[in-house]
């Protein structure tokens, strides 16, 4: 069964996590939903470069915390914090296309 | 080392973001030991460090400031800020010793302070370039002497050591430069022989105050007790607790790696940690280790300027010219640039449409527009401001008058909110410097040379 990522997850977001790199956490609500998905691979970094439309060597790490039940993402900014054509100085809005995510359970 | 607990109070997540006077004042009548507050971040971008301003608010920096003092100085609690000034760079030392200075004359303290900068010399710097000392993060490009001399400030986040040699000197007050946010929190436990592991993670979390609570927040108190084997965390505000989830999450915040955390001379190991929550909304933390890096690396932050910014705001309702926008766009940016190359203008301009990609640029999977109006912001990059005023003005008039293909609107096509229309907003900085640095113990005791003045 496939079930959207915001019925799964608490916390998703997004900030710098240096002025050349973005994070994304995702925090589940359940911790079997969490290992399953850990289990599966379900989040991945060739599904993340899907998602934002990047080359998956963009996609520095995508590590699994048990303690929090959290899938963190880290990945290269396009334009680095704050230089001319920047978007998103903090980079706390880019975690939008996430929501998207269907994860089979 | 004793088996007496070791208190830290940390007010707010950033100097100047303010926190409520009553859990600052449960805090004191828990008789902590030390109070630490992180002044500084890289997160609001290159321009306050390149600048050399804060970005953080006189008064608010002056309000909490004044709070800490008037009740630490008394009771001989010992006060450290690091990354003073929000950049941690020489202006910016300067500007919160002057906020220190008036606020003791005017509340009649007197202490001995400590002031340690955090600056790193551009002969250094080239000198290790040449040494092959200088090593990039994340993917960043080898570092050059040319851009060591473009950079405007050079910084490097200092460790626990220079804190250490200042409270060796018997200083009340420290105020540091760039420094590794935990370094402040954990200078003091490490000097009366604490755990440096669990006395750099305690810091890890602290300095972002009741950030790891639940509901966090980056303007509230919150209090760590360090012990001989664990660290606990205690809310100061009835509206908060930690839960082990609140805290295990806040190892996740603003970290690529949640398992391992580097920092100046080592890096914090993560994978055997536990929390548990022992009631009263406090978590215990216990398993943290630090593993030594060898040679020893300081990270360096440097920013330098690249022009100077003009920009404009305006917005439009309609149908045709947003159908249209990304082609009306290329053309007038075609025009915008034949202009330039005939005047000889040095400069350029993006184009940020909210309504289509302007939050995520392009990173955006999904440019299709589909609201009934966008908003339009023009950034227009100079050499000079005059010059970054004229490529706007061209952009937004030939915008405003542009005869696209099926145009029915033939008044104007931009509606602007504001007049002037155009805003100048000065200098544009880029991150230039974002390395480690080896460096050796004996360089390491030169490289951030405190003075120690008497309040």
């Amino acid at each position: 069964m496939q079930k959207q990522i915001t019925e799964l997850a608490k916390v998703i977001r997004s900030k710098n996590c240096s002025p050349f790199e973005l994070t994304m956490d995702i925090i589940f609500l359940e911790k079997a939903d969490y290992e399953l998905v850990k289990k599966n691979n379900g989040i991945n970094a060739k599904m993340l470069a899907a998602i934002y439309n990047v080359c998956p060597t963009k996609i520095n790490k995508v590590v699994y915390f048990d303690p929090a039940c959290a899938v963190k993402i880290c990945m290269d900014r396009p334009i680095s914090s704050g230089a001319p054509g920047d978007t998103d100085v903090y980079g706390a809005q880019q975690h939008g296309p996430l929501l998207s995510i269907l994860l089979d359970i | 080392m004793s088996n007496r607990e070791f208190k830290i109070l940390s007010p707010t997540a950033i100097l100047g973001y303010g926190f409520p006077e009553s859990s600052f004042l449960q805090g004191i009548k828990e008789n902590p030991d030390l109070i630490a507050v992180d002044a500084g971040s890289v997160d609001p971008g290159p321009y306050y460090l390149g600048s050399g301003k804060s970005f953080t608010d006189r008064v608010g920096v002056k309000r909490d400031l004044r709070i800490m003092l008037r009740e630490a100085i008394p009771r001989k609690i010992p006060v450290i800020i690091g990354s003073a000034g929000g950049s941690g760079a020489k202006p910016h030392l300067d500007w919160c010793e002057q906020i220190i200075r008036e606020i003791a004359r005017q509340e009649r303290l007197s202490f001995k302070m400590g002031i340690i900068p955090a600056d790193i010399d551009k002969s250094l710097v080239c000198k290790s370039i040449q040494e092959n000392k200088i090593h990039p993060l994340c993917k960043n490009k080898p570092l050059t002497e040319q851009t060591v001399e473009e950079t405007s400030y050079i910084v490097a986040q200092m460790g626990t050591e220079p804190f250490v040699e200042a409270l060796r000197q018997d200083c009340r007050v420290i105020l540091a430069g760039r420094a590794y946010d935990p370094a402040g929190f954990a200078a003091l436990p490490v000097l009366l022989g604490y755990n440096p592991a669990l006395a750099i993670h305690l810091g890890k979390i602290l300095e972002c105050a009741a950030i790891a609570a639940q509901p966090g927040s980056g303007a509230d108190c919150a209090l760590g007790i360090l012990k001989e084997n664990s660290f606990v965390l205690k809310p100061l505000n009835m509206k908060r607790s930690f839960t082990r989830t609140s805290v295990a999450a806040h190892s996740l915040y603003e970290k690529s790696d949640p398992y391992c955390l580097p920092g100046p001379g080592g890096a914090l190991d993560l994978r055997e940690v536990e929390f548990t929550e022992i009631g009263d909304g406090q978590v215990e933390v216990k398993g943290t280790h630090f593993i030594p890096a060898n040679p020893y690396t300081l990270k360096l932050e440097g920013a330098r300027q690249v022009g100077y910014r003009t920009v404009s705001i305006a917005g439009s309702r309609d149908p045709v010219m947003i159908a249209g926008i990304n082609s009306i766009l290329k053309a007038v940016e075609m025009h915008v640039k034949e202009i330039l190359e005939n005047e000889k203008i040095d400069g350029y301009v993006n184009t940020h449409i909210y309504g289509k990609n302007a939050v995520m640029g392009e990173l955006e999977p999904n440019p299709s527009i589909t609201s009934h109006e966008i908003g339009i912001l023009l950034e227009a990059v100079g050499k000079t401001q005059e010059n970054a005023n004229t490529i706007c003005s061209i952009m937004r008039s030939t915008l405003l008058h542009y005869g696209y293909p099926g145009r029915i609107s033939t008044a104007g096509n931009l509606a602007f909110p504001f007049s002037p229309s155009d805003i100048q907003t000065g200098a544009v900085y880029e991150f230039s410097i974002y390395h480690l640095m080896e460096v050796s113990q004996d360089q390491l005791k030169r490289l951030f040379p405190e003075s120690v003045v008497q309040i």
